[in-house]
C-alpha cells in the first residue's frame, strides 16, 4: 500500500505541493492526473524517496520512506519498479544488457535463466530483432518499450509509470498502456501511473487523483470521476480552454 | 543588513559546497577499498583514462624533455657545467614535469569526458535509475573512475619519464654534441628512485583528485544550470577545479612530503 500524509515540497522558494494527500491500496492502480507542471512527477519521486518533502509523510507498505536508513531504502527500492518519463536506459549498453542489468545485479541468476527471462520480456514488449541495438539507434516508442522491459523482468511488488505514452503516436500508446494491463493482470503489482492518455487509462485503472495547484482536488474510481461535479475536473477531462483553469 | 544577509547566505553556501565535495571524496574511496569490485567497468575506465591518454602524453613528454634539454643546455654551458645536463633533465621531468603535466593532460582529456559522462547520466535520470533498483551509483560510476585514476595515471607519468628522458637525450647529445656516457652516466650517479617515486606517488594522488573532482560535477550537474547548459558548466568547472586542486596539492607535497 502507498500512503501520502500532507506531503509540501517547495523548490528555491516556490512552493510546488501543498499538502497533497492520497492512498494507494495494494494491488491497485492510481492513475495521477493534472496539467502538465503542476508536480506530478514530484509527487512519484516522493513515493520512492528520490526526493524528500519538506512536511508530510510517504508510507509504502507502512515503512515511512523519508525516515529509512539507506539499506533500508535500498532494500524498499529494490521492491520497486520506476519507468521515468525519458526511460533512463543507459546509454553505454545495448537493449539486452539495459534489462539483464537489473537481474545481473540483484537476482544473482544463472547467465541461462537470466537469457530465457530477458529474450522473453523483451519479446513481450515487442522488441525482439533487437536486442543487441543501443538506445540510440531505437525511435521514442521502442525506448519506452525497453525501459518498461527492463522494469518488468524482475517482477516488482510496485510499478510507477510517469508518462509512460508522452511523445508516442496514438498506436504505440495504447500499445503500451495495454502491456501494463496485461502485466498487471499476471503480476498483481500495486501501481501509480501519470499519463494525458485518459480514455485508455480509465479502463484499466481502479483509482483517479487529480492534482491542482498542489493539492489532490478529487479522487475516485474512473466513473466517479467522469460523472464529477467539480467544475475543475469536469474542464479537465473534456480538456475545455474555458472554465476555471487556466492554461496561461 | 541586507549586504550582511547575502555576505552570510553566501558564506554557508561556499562551506556547505566544501563539505558536500568532501563527503563525496569520503565515500567514493570507502567504496574504491570495499568489495564488490566492478572490474568489467575499472579495466574500461582505465582503457579510456589512462590506455586512450598514452598518444597525448607521450607527445608533450617528448617535447617537454627536449625543450629542457634545450633551456638547460644554454644554461649549464655557461657555467661550464653541461655534464650535469642529464640529472637536470631526469629530476625535473621525474619530480615535477611529468606528474603535473601528465595530471593536467588527463584532466583536459579524460576528466572533462568523465564529467559529461555522468552529468548527462544525471540529467537524463540514469543515476535514479540506478538508485532505483536498489543499487549505490558509487558502486557502479564512481569507484571504478577513483580505481582507474589511481592505477593510470602512475603508468603514464612513467611513460611520461622515460620518453622525457629520451627528448633531452635528443638534444643533448644528438644535437648539441653531448657525451652519451656523461648525459647517462650523470643520471645515475645523482638520480635515485626516491625520486622517480616522488612523482609517482604524487601521479597517484592527481589521479585520485582528477576523478573525484570529475565525478563530482558530473553527479552534481543540475545545480549550477539544468540539461545541456549544466553539463557544459559541470564540465568546464570540474576541468578548472582539478587543475588547480592539482597544482595547489603539488606545491603542498613537495614543500611537505618531499
Amino acid at each position: 500500500m502507498i500512503e501520502l500524509n500532507n506531503i509540501h515540497k517547495s523548490f528555491s522558494g516556490h512552493e510546488v505541493l501543498k499538502g497533497v494527500s492520497f492512498k494507494v491500496e495494494k494491488g491497485e492502480i492510481l492513475v495521477l492526473i493534472g496539467m502538465s507542471g503542476y508536480g506530478k512527477s514530484v509527487i512519484l519521486k516522493h513515493v520512492v524517496g528520490l526526493l524528500k518533502p519538506d512536511k508530510g509523510t510517504v508510507k509504502v507498505d507502512g515503512l515511512e520512506v523519508n525516515s529509512l536508513k539507506k539499506n533500508a531504502l535500498a532494500d524498499l527500492r529494490s521492491r520497486i519498479g520506476f519507468l521515468f518519463q525519458g526511460g533512463a536506459l543507459f546509454e553505454s549498453m545495448t537493449v539486452y544488457d539495459n534489462v539483464a542489468f537489473p537481474l545481473r545485479e540483484k537476482a544473482r541468476l544463472d547467465r541461462t535463466v537470466i537469457e530465457k527471462k530477458v529474450l522473453n520480456v523483451i519479446d513481450q514488449v515487442g522488441l525482439s530483432g533487437a536486442e543487441n541495438k543501443y538506445p540510440s539507434q531505437l525511435s521514442g516508442g521502442m525506448q519506452k518499450r525497453a525501459a518498461l522491459a527492463r522494469e518488468l523482468v524482475w517482477e516488482p511488488e510496485i510499478m510507477i509509470f510517469d508518462e509512460p505514452t508522452t511523445g508516442l503516436d496514438p498506436i504505440i500508446g495504447h500499445a503500451i498502456l495495454n502491456l501494463i494491463e496485461e502485466m498487471h493482470k499476471r503480476m498483481h503489482f500495486t501501481g501509480i501511473i501519470i499519463t494525458h492518455e485518459l480514455s485508455r487509462v480509465f479502463k484499466i485503472v481502479n483509482k483517479v487523483a487529480m492534482l491542482h495547484e498542489g493539492i489532490i482536488i478529487e479522487t475516485g474510481s474512473p466513473e466517479e470521476m467522469l460523472s464529477s461535479k467539480n467544475s475543475l475536473v469536469r474542464q479537465f477531462l473534456s480538456g475545455d480552454t474555458e472554465g476555471p483553469i487556466s492554461f496561461r | 543588513m541586507d549586504f550582511v544577509r547575502y555576505i552570510g547566505g553566501e558564506s554557508i553556501g561556499i562551506l556547505s559546497r566544501i563539505g558536500r565535495l568532501f563527503t563525496f571524496l569520503v565515500y567514493a574511496i570507502y567504496f574504491s577499498i570495499t568489495p564488490p569490485f566492478k572490474i568489467d567497468r575499472i579495466l574500461r575506465q582505465i582503457r579510456f583514462i589512462g590506455a586512450q591518454s598514452t598518444l597525448v602524453v607521450l607527445l608533450i613528454g617528448t617535447f617537454t624533455g627536449m625543450v629542457i634539454s634545450l633551456q638547460g643546455y644554454h644554461t649549464l654551458s655557461r657555467l661550464g657545467s653541461e655534464a650535469f645536463l642529464g640529472p637536470m633533465v631526469a629530476l625535473s621531468i621525474m619530480k615535477e614535469m611529468a606528474p603535473v603535466l601528465t595530471g593536467l593532460m588527463v584532466t583536459a582529456r579524460a576528466g572533462s569526458a568523465l564529467t559529461a559522462e555522468i552529468g548527462i547520466m544525471r540529467i537524463t535520470n540514469q543515476i535514479d535509475a540506478i538508485e532505483m533498483m536498489g543499487l549505490n551509483p558509487f558502486r557502479y560510476l564512481i569507484a571504478p573512475n577513483m580505481i582507474a585514476g589511481f592505477i593510470s595515471l602512475p603508468l603514464l607519468t612513467g611513460m611520461f619519464d622515460a620518453i622525457g628522458i629520451l627528448g633531452g637525450y635528443l638534444v643533448g647529445v644528438k644535437i648539441f654534441g653531448l657525451e652519451y656516457a656523461t648525459f647517462f652516466g650523470e643520471i645515475n650517479t645523482y638520480v635515485w628512485v626516491e625520486h622517480l617515486m616522488e612523482g609517482i606517488y604524487k601521479s597517484m594522488s592527481f589521479g585520485i583528485i582528477i576523478s573525484w573532482v570529475s565525478c563530482y560535477m558530473g553527479y552534481y550537474t543540475g545545480s549550477s544550470g539544468f540539461g545541456a547548459e549544466g553539463v557544459s558548466k559541470s564540465t568546464t568547472s570540474a576541468v578548472v577545479l582539478a587543475a588547480i586542486m592539482i597544482l595547489i596539492w603539488d606545491y603542498f607535497m613537495t614543500a611537505f612530503l618531499f
